[in-house]
C-alpha cells in the first residue's frame, strides 16, 4: 500500500476554517450579548418529535432506528412511545414550570399525527423542521437535485400543516450534505440546529446569503446522555446543573449565555425519567435572569444587537 | 509483521532502580491538552477512515470545532488558576489556522509538543521519505511559530509506522508519548539516538473515558483523584509520574470545566507534588536517572 504524495499538501492550511461556512472566532472574545429584560441564560427546550418508518432503509447509519429484523415492533412502538406518552408527560412539566419550547419535528410525524402540531400551535411554541423522517438523514453522497426536492417537499408540508413560517430546520440525526445549507436557506431557513461548535449562534454562510447556526448543544441531547453513554438518571440530572451553574457564571462577566436541553420523548418521558427532567429544570427556573424562549425568540434578540 | 514492539525491555515495577524528582516529589504531574484541528474533508489515508460519514461528518467535525472557539478558553483559564502550565499536543497547522491560541499558550510558558499536522492526517502507510516530510514539517512550525525546539511526541491521532520510534531519536525528539505500559518514564530501544517514554496515560485520557468508556463528569473527576491517591501513595517509595490528557472540546464544556477545576485543585493542594511539564520530566530523567537506568537494564540482560 503506498500514499500519494499528495498527502502531505495542505491546500487550505491557512488562517480561520477549512470551509467558507462561518468566521472563526473564540467565545469569550465576543461583544457581550444583551438577551431582554437583562436575562443572564436564555433557557432553550428542544422537543424532538420523530418517526422511525417500519420499513425505513436510510442511506448511513440513523442510531435507534430499525436495527432488528423487519418487521421490528420493538424498535418501531418504543420510538411511537415518546410521541403517544412522552411527550405529554414532558409538556406537562414545561407547562408547570411555565417553559416554553422549540418543538422539531419529522413532517411526515406532523402529517399523519396533527395532533401533536395542534399541541404545539395551541401553546403558542415554534416548530422547527426536522427533515421527512428518520429514515431519510441527509448526507454527503447525496443527489443535490434529490436533496433540494426532498427539503421543498419537507416545508412545503409543514408550514401548510402548521400555519407556522418555520424558520429553523435540524437535519434528522443532524446529518448534513455539503450542500444542505444552501439548499434550505434557499427555502427561507434562518437558522440551522445541527452544528456543535458553540454556545452561542452565530452567522453562518450560504448561497443564499446569511443565516446562523444555533447552540443546539449536542452534549446535553437526553438520548446522548442516557441512552449512547448509558449514564444514569441522577447523572444527567448533575449534568445538566453543572452545565447551567458554568454558563450562569460566566454570564456574570462575558454576557448572555444559551443553554439548550435537546429532548427525545421516548427517552425522557419514560415514566421512571420523567421527573429526573422535572428536578433539572425545577433547579434551572429557581434562578433569576432565566429568560425560557423559543430557538425563533433567541436569535431575533441576538441578531437586534447586531 | 513483528510480534512485539521490540522498543524497550521488560522492567518490572518491584526491581528497578529508584526514580527520583526535585524536592523529594513523589508524583510529576503533567497535563497535556492536545490542541487539534480536524479537516472537514480531508483525503483518504488507506489506513484509516478521518469520519464515518460521508463528508461532511457534521456533528464529529463540530464538537472537535468546540474545543478551539470556546472549550480552550475555559480550560485555559482553570489550569492557570492552579498553576498549571499546559503540555500542549499539537497540530501544528493550528499555528497557521488559529494563532490566536498558540500566542494564548506561548504567553503562559506553556510546551509544545507535536502530534502532527492534522489531526486528519494519519501517519499509516507512510514511506519513510514521507514521515521525514511530515516530521521536518511539525519541527519547523513549532519553531517557527513558537520559538520552541520540539522535545516530546504523540503521533497524529496515534497513528505509526514501524519507522517512527527510529526517526524521532534521528531527529533529536527527547521522550515520546506513544508508550502506555509504565507509570515511569523508560528507555526506548533505538538506534540512532536516546529516546524515553514519558508517561501520557490513556486511562486518563478524557476521550478515553468520557467518549469511549462514557463515563460522567464527576465520575471521571473520580477516576482522576484516585489514580492521583495511589501514585502518591507508591511516590513515596519511586517518583511516579501522572499525566492527564485533555481535549478542549471536551473538558472545556460548560458542564465539566467546574469539576475538572476541582481536581486540579485537589492534585495541586498535595505537598509532594511536582507540577510540571513532559519536557522538565524527560529533562529531569536524562539528566538525573537515564544512565542508571539504561546500564540496569543492560546487566539484566545479560543475566
Amino acid at each position: 500500500m503506498t500514499l500519494s504524495d499528495d498527502y502531505l499538501k495542505y491546500s487550505k492550511r491557512g488562517h480561520g476554517m477549512d470551509h467558507g461556512r462561518y468566521t472563526w472566532s473564540q467565545l469569550h472574545d465576543r461583544p457581550a450579548v444583551v438577551w431582554p429584560n437583562g436575562a443572564r441564560v436564555a433557557l432553550w427546550v428542544v422537543t424532538q418529535l420523530q418517526w422511525f418508518p417500519l420499513d425505513m432503509k436510510p442511506a448511513i447509519p440513523v442510531p435507534a432506528g430499525m436495527a432488528r429484523p423487519y418487521p421490528d415492533y420493538w424498535n418501531y412502538t418504543l420510538r411511537d412511545y415518546g410521541n403517544r406518552i412522552g411527550v405529554f408527560r414532558i409538556f406537562k412539566v414545561l407547562d408547570k414550570l411555565g417553559i416554553r419550547s422549540s418543538v422539531a419535528i419529522n413532517s411526515a410525524l406532523a402529517a399523519r399525527y396533527p395532533y401533536l402540531v395542534a399541541q404545539v400551535n395551541a401553546r403558542d411554541w415554534e416548530l422547527i423542521a426536522n427533515g421527512l423522517d428518520m429514515g431519510h438523514p441527509h448526507h454527503g453522497e447525496m443527489d443535490r437535485d434529490e436533496e433540494a426536492v426532498l427539503v421543498k417537499g419537507v416545508l412545503k408540508s409543514l408550514r401548510e400543516l402548521s400555519g407556522q413560517k418555520v424558520r429553523g430546520w435540524l437535519s434528522p440525526i443532524r446529518s448534513e450534505s455539503m450542500n444542505t445549507p444552501d439548499l434550505v436557506a434557499a427555502e427561507g431557513i434562518e437558522y440551522l440546529c445541527d452544528w456543535a461548535n458553540d454556545d452561542m449562534p452565530y452567522a453562518f454562510e450560504t448561497g443564499s446569503g446569511t443565516i446562523h447556526n444555533m447552540p443546539h448543544a449536542m452534549e446535553l441531547d437526553d438520548q446522548q446522555i442516557l441512552i449512547s453513554l448509558r449514564h444514569t438518571e441522577q447523572e444527567y440530572v448533575d449534568q445538566l446543573k453543572d452545565q447551567f451553574d458554568c454558563l450562569y457564571a460566566e454570564s456574570a462577566s462575558q454576557g448572555g449565555r444559551v443553554m439548550a436541553i435537546s429532548l427525545n420523548p421516548w427517552v425522557t418521558g419514560q415514566a421512571y425519567r420523567i421527573k429526573a427532567l422535572e428536578k433539572a429544570l425545577s433547579y434551572i427556573a429557581s434562578h433569576d435572569g432565566v429568560w425560557s424562549a423559543t430557538g425563533g425568540e433567541i436569535l431575533d434578540a441576538f441578531t437586534a444587537q447586531k | 509483521m513483528l510480534r512485539e514492539p521490540e522498543l524497550y525491555d521488560y522492567s518490572p515495577m518491584a526491581d528497578r532502580p529508584k526514580i527520583t524528582w526535585p524536592n523529594d516529589a513523589r508524583v510529576a504531574f503533567w497535563v497535556a491538552p492536545n490542541i487539534e484541528f480536524y479537516e472537514l474533508d480531508p483525503p483518504l489515508n488507506p489506513g484509516r477512515r478521518a469520519w464515518t460519514k460521508p463528508h461532511p461528518d457534521v456533528v464529529p467535525y463540530s464538537h472537535r470545532d468546540y474545543g478551539n472557539r470556546a472549550g480552550f478558553w475555559r480550560m485555559l483559564e482553570a489550569m492557570a488558576k492552579y498553576g498549571v502550565r499546559g503540555s500542549v499536543s499539537l497540530n501544528v497547522a493550528l499555528c497557521q489556522h488559529h494563532p490566536e491560541i498558540i500566542a494564548a499558550c506561548n504567553e503562559l510558558d506553556w510546551e509544545f509538543f507535536s502530534h502532527g499536522v492534522y489531526n486528519t492526517r494519519y501517519t499509516y502507510t507512510m514511506s519513510e521519505a514521507q514521515e521525514r516530510a511530515m516530521m521536518e514539517d511539525v519541527i519547523a512550525t513549532i519553531k517557527d511559530s513558537t520559538g520552541q525546539d520540539v522535545a516530546g511526541w504523540l503521533a497524529p491521532a496515534l497513528s505509526y509506522t514501524t519507522n517512527t520510534m527510529e526517526l524521532l531519536a534521528e531527529y533529536g525528539v527527547k521522550y515520546t508519548c506513544d508508550l502506555f505500559h509504565d507509570d515511569q518514564p523508560q528507555p526506548v530501544n533505538t538506534k540512532s539516538g536516546p529516546l524515553i517514554s514519558v508517561p501520557y496515560s490513556l486511562e486518563m485520557n478524557d476521550t478515553v473515558v468520557l467518549s469511549m468508556m462514557g463515563k460522567s463528569s464527576r465520575h471521571y473527576s473520580d477516576i482522576l483523584k484516585a489514580n492521583f491517591d495511589q501514585l502518591y501513595e507508591e511516590g513515596a517509595e519511586s517518583g511516579q509520574v501522572m499525566c492527564i490528557p485533555l481535549h478542549p472540546f471536551l473538558i472545556g464544556q460548560p458542564h465539566r470545566i467546574g469539576n475538572f477545576a476541582e481536581v486540579l485543585e485537589y492534585i495541586t493542594g498535595h505537598d509532594k507534588v511536582w507540577v510540571t511539564t513532559g519536557r522538565e520530566i524527560a529533562e529531569h530523567y536524562y539528566e538525573h536517572h537515564y544512565d542508571n537506568v539504561v546500564a540496569s537494564l543492560a546487566a539484566k540482560r545479560k543475566g
